[in-house]
């Protein structure tokens, strides 16, 4: 199992702080080799900004990172020729067509040009870019755009990648062809630090995940692991008329009693339970509400950690 | 795992550079391949314009400027006495508009120096590509507008030989002093106080259209501290045929403006990135 090797990258205790405001505090974490690593948090959680200390772009007020066998900021450079970035905004060269920001990318690495003429047919083919190979970025779609970074990490062929929200304002079908390129490079034995806002993709291609919120670490471990350990795994939501009252009224703490744990959101009443079967029948009694029974997921424990209210930027 | 420390960087920490500046540079000019004709047109066109419009305009009513050389006083056609200097205001504009706009352009609109920076390159070498790529591109239409003076006849001083490092020089100490406007911008209406309080006082005060000691004795001392006023006195009398007097002084002041600004304007650069 990968958690008995010795980690490709290693942050601990990594500090972060703007004046008086701490994004980043004490947040520390390992990467093993084929491992995807999964950064959860609300905006303005330190996601960002962690993965800019990681590449030395931001100097940490404090703690360490190892990668490679080497120590950030002193060997930032040979640390980086071993890293794949895209970045939450694509900064694609718009001058230039596909290939040509394949050719010039891989020129930043020190790369010779007849390698990286011989790897641009076999990127493009991998970003399912080979027919665009001669337009320019002002011409494509946005997951193609996405893809083309995407190639574009991979130029110098990186041990691991550093995602920051890759799939942020695509569309299903983009998003999915993204999810699939991602988890054939997993299965080449890639590995993967990954920040996202979508818990199906966290689900999907993460073999860990990491929750921070406040610039602090607030959970760490295998999805569905984190999900038994926080949460109870039948989720009943209610909706319609008197959903309400079911929450708050004295007359329905019997029914609340079936559940262990009842939160609000808006209009709609969360029932989490381990039974579900008994709290079904008491609903089904209040015909004028919706319900909708369903195993506890990650958005659920995502929510739970780290509360329902919309963040400053959010 | 070993235990280094990370300390914040000093921004005023002296430049690490590598060769890694030339594929960045190489980028640069290979938009400009694509770019490269309405490119020159544009560079070119106005100083032209300039030369034309006064050299022989306003010429004809000045006639002749008399200037003191080594040899003398000498009484020199005003469109060469103007060539002289224009040729050093364009190496000028030009360096200025390629590490301004441009510049500005791919690190704060596009995002390109970002890009970049995911790679293996510094921002150091990054900030000296685009110093060089100011300087180069300036020292190309500085070329071409040389070449034009020549096809016109204005001048055929073999000491235009010496004259054409002088302005590359020249290309690469604005092309130094604008990246310190450039690490400071917020947006391209910055650049307009630059041009309104920097550019055109130095244009008009460094004695490129009348001779500056015509100008009042504080106005002229202002004037010696000017860049461009040093460049004018290395460059004119080459257009002479003649060798500058205190050229190594002349030299020693653009230098001196070049490296103090390049490093200012690379601190303040490293602070911008440095969120």
């Amino acid at each position: 199992m990968p958690r008995m090797s010795t980690p490709l990258f290693e942050a601990a205790e990594l500090v972060k702080r703007y004046g008086e405001n701490t994004v980043v505090n004490g947040v520390s974490f390992a990467i093993h080799p084929g491992e995807c690593l999964g950064v959860i948090g609300p905006n303005g959680a330190g996601k960002t900004t962690t993965i800019r200390m990681c590449l030395g772009l931001t100097a940490p007020d404090g703690g360490r990172i190892h990668a490679f066998g080497k120590d950030m900021p002193r060997d930032a450079m040979a640390i980086k020729a071993q890293l794949g970035v895209v970045a939450q905004m694509d900064t694609l060269d718009p001058d230039f067509n596909c290939a040509e920001n394949l050719l010039v990318y891989g020129r930043y690495f020190g790369l010779k040009d007849a390698v990286i003429r011989a790897r641009i047919p076999r990127l493009l083919e991998f970003a399912a870019l080979t027919h665009k190979a001669t337009a320019r970025p002002g011409e494509l779609s946005g997951g193609m755009k996405r893809r083309l970074s995407l190639a574009r990490a991979l130029v110098n062929d990186p041990r691991l990648l550093m995602l920051d929200e890759p799939t942020t304002g695509l569309d299903p079908q983009a998003r999915h062809l993204m999810w699939e390129r991602l988890q054939v490079l997993l299965q080449q034995g890639k590995s993967i630090l990954l920040t996202t806002h979508f818990m199906d993709e966290a689900e999907r291609l993460c073999s860990r995940l990491l929750v921070l919120d406040h610039g602090r670490k607030i959970a760490e471990g295998r999805p569905r692991a984190l999900i038994a350990e926080h949460l109870e795994p039948d989720v009943v939501e209610v909706y319609g008329p008197g959903a309400l009252d079911l929450a708050q009224r004295e007359e329905h703490a019997p029914l609340r009693a079936l559940a262990a744990r009842v939160e609000v959101s808006g209009e709609t009443v969360f029932f989490y339970t381990a039974q579900a079967q008994p709290l079904l029948a008491a609903l089904g009694e209040h015909h004028q509400l919706r319900t909708l029974h369903r195993p506890a997921n990650l958005e659920d424990l995502f929510l739970k950690l780290t509360g329902r209210q919309i963040r400053e930027d959010g | 795992m070993t235990t280094t420390t990370l300390t914040p960087m000093n921004p005023w920490a002296p430049p690490r550079l590598s060769w890694r500046w030339w594929p960045v540079f190489l980028r640069n000019l290979l938009v400009w391949r694509k770019l490269a004709l309405p490119s020159v047109v544009a560079n070119i066109a106005e100083p032209l314009i300039w030369l034309v419009a006064f050299g022989y305009g306003l010429g004809a009513l000045v006639g002749t400027v008399n200037m003191g050389t080594p040899g003398g006083s000498v009484a020199v056609p005003y469109i060469l006495f103007l060539a002289s200097g224009s040729i050093c205001m364009s190496a000028m504009n030009a360096a200025t508009f390629e590490a301004l706009y441009s510049a500005f352009s791919r690190m704060h609109v596009q995002k390109t120096w970002d890009g970049i920076m995911n790679a293996p390159v510094r921002l150091d070498d990054v900030v000296l590509a685009e110093m060089l790529w100011a300087g180069f591109k300036s020292l190309f239409t500085v070329s071409v507008i040389l070449l034009v003076m020549l096809g016109l006849g204005i001048t055929h001083s073999p000491k235009l030989l010496v004259a054409w490092p002088v302005l590359g020089l020249v290309g690469i100490t604005f092309s130094c002093i604008a990246l310190v406007f450039n690490a400071l911008a917020k947006g391209y209406d910055f650049f307009s106080y630059y041009f309104t309080l920097v550019i055109t006082p130095m244009m008009f005060l460094s004695g490129v259209f009348f001779p500056r000691e015509q100008l009042p004795a504080p106005v002229l001392l202002f004037s010696d501290l000017l860049p461009l006023t040093h460049a004018v006195q290395l460059v004119r009398p080459l257009f002479l045929d003649q060798w500058p007097t205190d050229a190594a002084l002349h030299l020693l002041v653009l230098v001196v403006y070049a490296i103090g600004t390049f490093w200012l304007a690379l601190a303040l650069t490293r602070k911008r990135f440095a969120r």
